[in-house]
């Protein structure tokens, strides 16, 4: 038993390791406006909220709509707080150079180094967009979540909305800078940061779901009359989920706004949301991976591998009067309908992928190829990214 | 007669204007098995809800060892070691037999390691199925499960409402053999039941109730052989 545990983690250490080599290798041989790169960045951001959103949705059983609006919130802070000073007279052109004149960044590459100071200052700069956007949770959670299944996704809905309409206002200008973009704040150049701290965020929330609090959610998803018998106190529990999601919502939020380079209240609209929960239904209500590979695979398709459709050549076929713009979305629906008509419970299910199954499953092929008598084993748990 | 571990004086609980109990007054003594019985909607259930903290009462007073717990949340109920076992089973479908117990003494920080033994120990199929969903269990197996998740809080006074609901006889039997099992082992336990017949056989001592009020009680022998308790919940 020991020893299938230890096999289990060199066998996902090596499996790291692996992804990390190819992450590296694809940033050295690929220019950082490669296609490719820019699929990376933004599925592994859409990998984070999607996995934010199924904490709340999959594991606690609360439906929210919410996300685009916090990470409007994590986004605009990220974004206000390290654009560089000198550049912020062209950025608030119509307000004055705006109301904030520091930099994250900068402040931290005065004594770091350009490099580390940089780094650190995006990282604290992504973190603060994170408990801003956690902050307001805490403050919307107060009435919302005394608000059952379809009332609170409608009322996270209007929330996001009206934050989205808000960040436009004109008289917010010198803090969000209106209806304008802004622009010119750091990005990570190479795509392997953003698997890096996407990674350790979401191993952040599988350690939260597989401990005691995460065992509460699940509880109250199940049957909310049995976890309060139980003694689960419900509305703090929903208020933790609900603050916890928002938070990495916000952070994803910053990534976003990172990866498109400008940033503009108008893109977070509920669609997104809508995006977000497509990803969460297709990839499997209460899985994580699924949440994951379905971010990368949805993305990689829209962004890049069904871009012919719209453009004319698909798969070497050349047919500009079928393949023009807007057809990709139409395949795209089809597709989706499809997978949901197969797969009821998503690509994964509530399963997750696991490295000691699957190492089983192949002891398993093993033993089989060798004597016809296979012993059946049980499906082992520890779940492993 | 033992200490009182649980009393109740006119408590009144009202539902969106409906008064579901009316001014009733009952004491559960320390170590004993009591029972509620009487028909549907007599009131049984929204005694245990609102003891338990799931429900406020309009007015009247719950006292646990003395100490007034009327109006506290569950959480503070569950803590001062009162559990109940909910109407219908209600275990948690996607979590792990094994979960769904850890789940029971989520408010203990201590080892609940002898818990646990002593719950395989009375349940020894839940130790086969520990790794199972709840919701793939049968329905004994489920009300098996729910009393074992509620004794994981290691509790003082166990509220179980209607155990026997939708199960065949032979399991009943042995829910009830269980309950005596785990009174033996001093927790105080306060049952409500329609299988009047089976309560009684187990109670020391039961309460009839009738539409929000107590109208008989007794100790559970004399009501077994009572001509009104007979007539209305018997069947004979």
């Amino acid at each position: 038993m020991k020893n299938d545990n230890r096999r289990t983690y060199i066998v996902a250490a090596c499996l790291l390791f692996l992804l990390l080599a190819l992450m590296t290798a694809i940033d050295m041989a690929l220019p950082s406006y490669h296609i490719a790169i820019k699929v990376i960045k933004k599925a592994s951001v859409y990998a984070l909220v999607a996995v934010s959103m199924n904490l709340l949705n999959g594991f606690t059983g609360l439906f929210s709509l919410g996300q685009a609006g916090f990470m409007l919130l994590g986004a605009y802070a990220y974004a206000i707080i390290s654009i560089p000073v000198d550049k912020r007279a062209g950025v608030y052109q119509y307000f004055d150079g705006g109301l904030v004149q520091f930099s994250l960044p900068e402040f931290f590459s005065g004594f770091l180094g350009d490099t580390a100071g940089t780094t650190v200052g995006i990282l604290l700069a992504l973190l603060l967009g994170g408990i801003i956007a956690a902050i307001f949770a805490y403050l919307i959670g107060l009435p919302v979540l005394r608000l059952k299944s379809d009332y609170l996704a409608i009322a996270t809905l209007g929330f996001a909305e009206i934050l989205r309409a808000l960040f436009q206002w004109k008289n917010l200008g010198p803090l969000t800078n209106g209806s304008n973009l802004l622009k010119s704040y750091p990005d990570f150049e190479n795509a392997t940061s953003y698997v890096i701290l996407i990674g350790l965020f979401i191993a952040v929330i599988v350690l939260l779901v597989n401990s005691s609090y995460g065992r509460a959610f699940k509880a109250i998803r199940d049957d909310e009359v049995a976890a309060e018998a139980m003694g689960i106190n419900l509305a703090k529990h929903k208020r933790l989920a609900f603050v916890i999601s928002s938070f990495f919502a916000g952070i994803g939020g910053g990534m976003l706004a990172m990866y498109m380079g400008t940033l503009q209240a108008l893109s977070f609209k509920s669609t997104m949301t809508y995006e977000i929960l497509l990803v969460v239904v297709i990839g499997g209500i209460g899985s994580i991976t699924g949440s994951v590979i379905t971010s990368f695979i949805y993305i990689a398709s829209l962004e890049w591998l069904l871009r012919g459709l719209d453009s004319g050549t698909f798969l070497g076929i050349s047919a500009p009067g079928i393949f023009k713009n807007g057809f990709r979305m139409a395949v795209v629906s089809i597709i989706i309908m499809v997978v949901v008509l197969f797969f009821r419970k998503g690509i994964m299910g509530d399963r997750e992928f696991s490295v000691s199954r699957m190492l089983k499953k192949m002891d398993g092929l093993r033993v089989r190829r060798k004597k016809p008598r296979a012993s059946g084993t049980a499906g082992g748990d520890g779940a492993n990214d | 007669m033992a200490e009182t571990i649980l009393s109740i004086k006119d408590l009144q609980v009202n539902y969106g204007g409906i008064e579901a109990v009316k001014g009733i007054s009952f004491d559960v003594p320390q170590g004993s098995i009591v029972t509620l019985i009487g028909a549907n909607g007599a009131g049984k259930s929204s005694t245990l809800r609102t003891v338990a903290g799931l429900v406020k009462p309009s007015s009247g007073s719950i006292r646990f060892m003395g100490e007034e717990i009327t109006g506290k949340g569950p959480t503070d109920i569950v803590k001062k070691g009162i559990t109940l076992v909910p109407e219908g089973r209600r275990i948690f479908a996607d979590l792990s037999v094994l979960e769904n117990l850890k789940i029971g003494a989520y408010l203990r920080k201590d080892d609940i390691r002898e818990d646990l033994n002593w719950v395989y120990s009375l349940f020894p199929r839940l130790k086969e199925r520990a790794w199972q969903a709840g919701g793939t269990l049968s329905g004994g197996e489920q009300q098996m499960l729910a009393v074992g998740r509620a004794l994981m809080s290691r509790p003082k006074l166990m509220m179980m409402d209607e155990p026997s609901l939708g199960l065949a006889p032979i399991v009943v039997r042995d829910i009830f053999n269980i309950i005596r099992e785990i009174n033996k082992r001093g927790v105080t336990i306060l049952l409500i039941e329609q299988n009047a017949n089976m309560a009684l056989q187990t109670a020391d001592f039961g309460y009839v109730l009738e539409t929000g009020r107590i109208s008989l009680s007794g100790s559970g022998s004399a009501l077994l052989t009572n001509e009104a308790v007979k007539k209305a919940y018997l069947g004979e």
